[in-house]
């Protein structure tokens, strides 16, 4: 994966890692298929154009960090960052495999390019802070990337450290809730509705933009724009579906881990197939 | 190497003071040094850190899992950070942070509780950690250190600046008796034997070591001969020194002002049963929760005072 500017490119890096993250999901049997599916856009944005890393130096001290924080996502962080070159597209087999290096959940001590160890949900806004705050104090001009799921903020540290983060003018922070409407359980609204999660950043004090999270050109310029804005953190809003691109996800309730078939998985498979080439004749 | 004073009395030097002294005194020549706080400033000893080193010191306000987790995303970029809350507040409260956040992800974090057990007094209760260290015990790789008196406080923060890990230093804020002589040095991990004796043998940690000495002392003059331990790390737990006391003298007895559940009788009586069994009585609180009090009405209401070592001795004794 290179560094691309056009809007129709990002697209065809986005559809590319949605169908690395089914070929990966395809040796598992069952995976946190839906969150995966819903952030792959964010992930072609951040990894094919915006942030500054180098895959053949993971460790680069002035590298721009992202703490997935859904860390049940990991899925396709892994797939983005193989086809960004930061481990060999083989080491995909090892998802969830015993004695692995690529688990459920991301782990900054066993896979090449992951920034921080998640899963528990809503601790990775504090860190992303703390990384924050520590560039700052060192004079690096880095940038912390943080994704949130919307399920993820019923913790109430998520919003601990929203207070916190625009209290101390965080404006090297730039965050996406990955608004999928769903979580385990079912739907959001269901479970526990947080309503306008924008207003209730924006009453945090942040800068917020609502971005169509499936649109990789909107979300570029929303990180552009979170990038210019300077004196407070900025908050993405993702508007997008829980296992959007999955022929047996997206639409189903709930989708947050799944069981599938080898015929379902391969469908989904030749379906991307389908979705990449159709993205490639757009460039 | 350490120097035992002749006699134990109140530090001059209050625990919070020293602490906070080591503290500025490192973070002058180290810029990676940050100091955290949950709005407890004004009890935990830090103000003249934040005075004096404003853009390091961070004032979390009343949020202690977000302060954990921002401890370990300062290390995520080099930083050293030592968080403090009260005792209760930085274990049991952020004990999932701990794990995840700094544990886990093997990050370089440093955590300050303070007021442990029964030198919460006056506060009761709700502020009085019995379990702090039983809860973060089971984290793997922790390192956990009650230090002893201001000597030690000193030489640990200094240490722990160059080290890398997770370290719960559990703390006394205000006075503790003087143990050790001015320019002593210590070992994390190791106990430190303070007298040595043939018939039993005193492990000992935080305010207890002094109640420890003085018990030592009457037992000596009943023709008792007591070995005296200040273990100040609870783990990893000096595995060689309790397997050594076990075979020097047999028996022995633990004081910690802590549940006994999952405390520094807990980590002894585990290391003891992997090498050498022997006869242990436990000196501490025995399964009860905190209350209002002076310490020395606490000290009396939980056993943890001199003449409950003495008996505990003796019951150790008669078992072998």
């Amino acid at each position: 994966m290179d560094t691309y500017v056009s809007d129709n490119e990002l697209r065809t890096v986005a559809e590319g890692i949605r169908l690395v993250t089914l070929q990966e999901f395809a040796g598992t049997g069952s995976g946190h298929v839906g969150g995966s599916m819903s952030i792959v856009e964010t992930l072609a944005v951040l990894y094919g154009s915006e942030m500054r890393v180098r895959p053949e130096e993971p460790d680069w001290p002035d590298r721009d960090r992202l703490i997935l924080s859904k860390g049940h996502a990991g899925p396709a962080l892994y797939a983005t960052l193989a086809l960004k070159g930061f481990f060999p597209k083989e080491m995909l087999s090892e998802l969830n495999q015993n004695g692995g290096r690529l688990p459920s959940h991301c782990d900054r001590n066993k896979t090449p390019g992951i920034d921080m160890s998640t899963g528990s949900l809503g601790q990775g806004i504090s860190v992303a802070i703390g990384a924050a705050l520590g560039n700052r104090m060192n004079g690096s001009d880095s940038t912390t990337y943080l994704i949130l799921g919307d399920g993820e903020c019923n913790e109430g540290q998520v919003w601990e450290g929203a207070m916190f983060a625009s209290f101390h003018k965080l404006d090297n922070l730039i965050a996406f809730v990955d608004n999928n409407r769903q979580q385990l359980d079912g739907y959001t609204a269901d479970v526990l509705d947080m309503e306008d999660l924008g207003e209730k950043f924006r009453a945090f004090g942040w800068f917020v933009q609502d971005v169509d999270g499936h649109d990789c050109g909107a979300i570029r310029r929303a990180v552009q724009a979170a990038k210019e804005n300077v004196g407070e953190p900025a908050m993405i809003i993702l508007h997008t579906e829980k296992g959007y691109g999955c022929t047996f996800a997206e639409g189903v309730v709930p989708n947050h881990h799944m069981s599938y078939t080898p015929e379902q998985i391969q469908e989904a498979i030749a379906n991307a197939k389908n979705r990449l080439i159709a993205a490639q004749a757009e460039v | 190497m350490f120097t035992v004073r002749d006699s134990f009395e109140t530090s001059p030097v209050l625990m919070r003071d020293a602490m906070c002294k080591a503290l500025t005194d490192m973070a002058a020549d180290d810029d990676r040094i940050v100091a955290l706080d949950a709005d407890l400033i004004g009890s935990s000893g830090l103000k003249p850190f934040f005075k004096l080193y404003p853009e390091r010191a961070i004032q979390c306000g009343i949020a202690e899992a977000n302060m954990i987790g921002i401890a370990a995303g300062l290390s995520l970029v080099g930083k050293v950070p030592y968080a403090h809350s009260f005792g209760c507040f930085s274990s049991r409260r952020v004990c999932d942070q701990i794990m995840i956040s700094a544990a886990y992800a093997k990050l370089n974090v440093r955590i300050i509780g303070s007021d442990p057990g029964i030198t919460a007094a006056k506060n009761g209760g709700t502020h009085m950690p019995f379990e702090d260290m039983g809860v973060l015990r089971s984290i793997p790789q922790i390192t956990l250190i009650e230090p002893t008196d201001p000597v030690m406080t000193d030489y640990i923060v200094r240490k722990l600046a160059n080290e890398y890990g997770v370290y719960y230093i559990r703390l006394v804020r205000k006075e503790t008796a003087a143990i050790y002589e001015e320019g002593s040095t210590f070992e994390i991990g190791k106990g430190n034997v303070l007298q040595d004796g043939r018939d039993v043998t005193i492990f000992a940690s935080g305010i207890m070591v002094a109640e420890a000495m003085k018990a030592a002392t009457v037992l000596k003059n009943g023709g008792v001969s007591v070995r005296v331990v200040d273990m100040f790390t609870w783990k990893p737990i000096d595995a060689e020194l309790v397997k050594k006391c076990a075979a020097d003298t047999g028996c022995f007895v633990t004081a910690e002002n802590h549940n006994i559940y999952g405390g520094l009788g807990s980590a002894i009586a585990e290391a003891a049963s992997k090498s050498r069994p022997v006869p242990i009585e436990m000196v501490g609180v025995d399964d009860r929760f905190g209350q209002v009090g002076s310490v020395d009405y606490l000290r009396e209401q939980y056993n943890l005072g001199a003449m409950d070592i003495i008996e505990a001795a003796k019951r150790a004794i008669a078992r072998k």
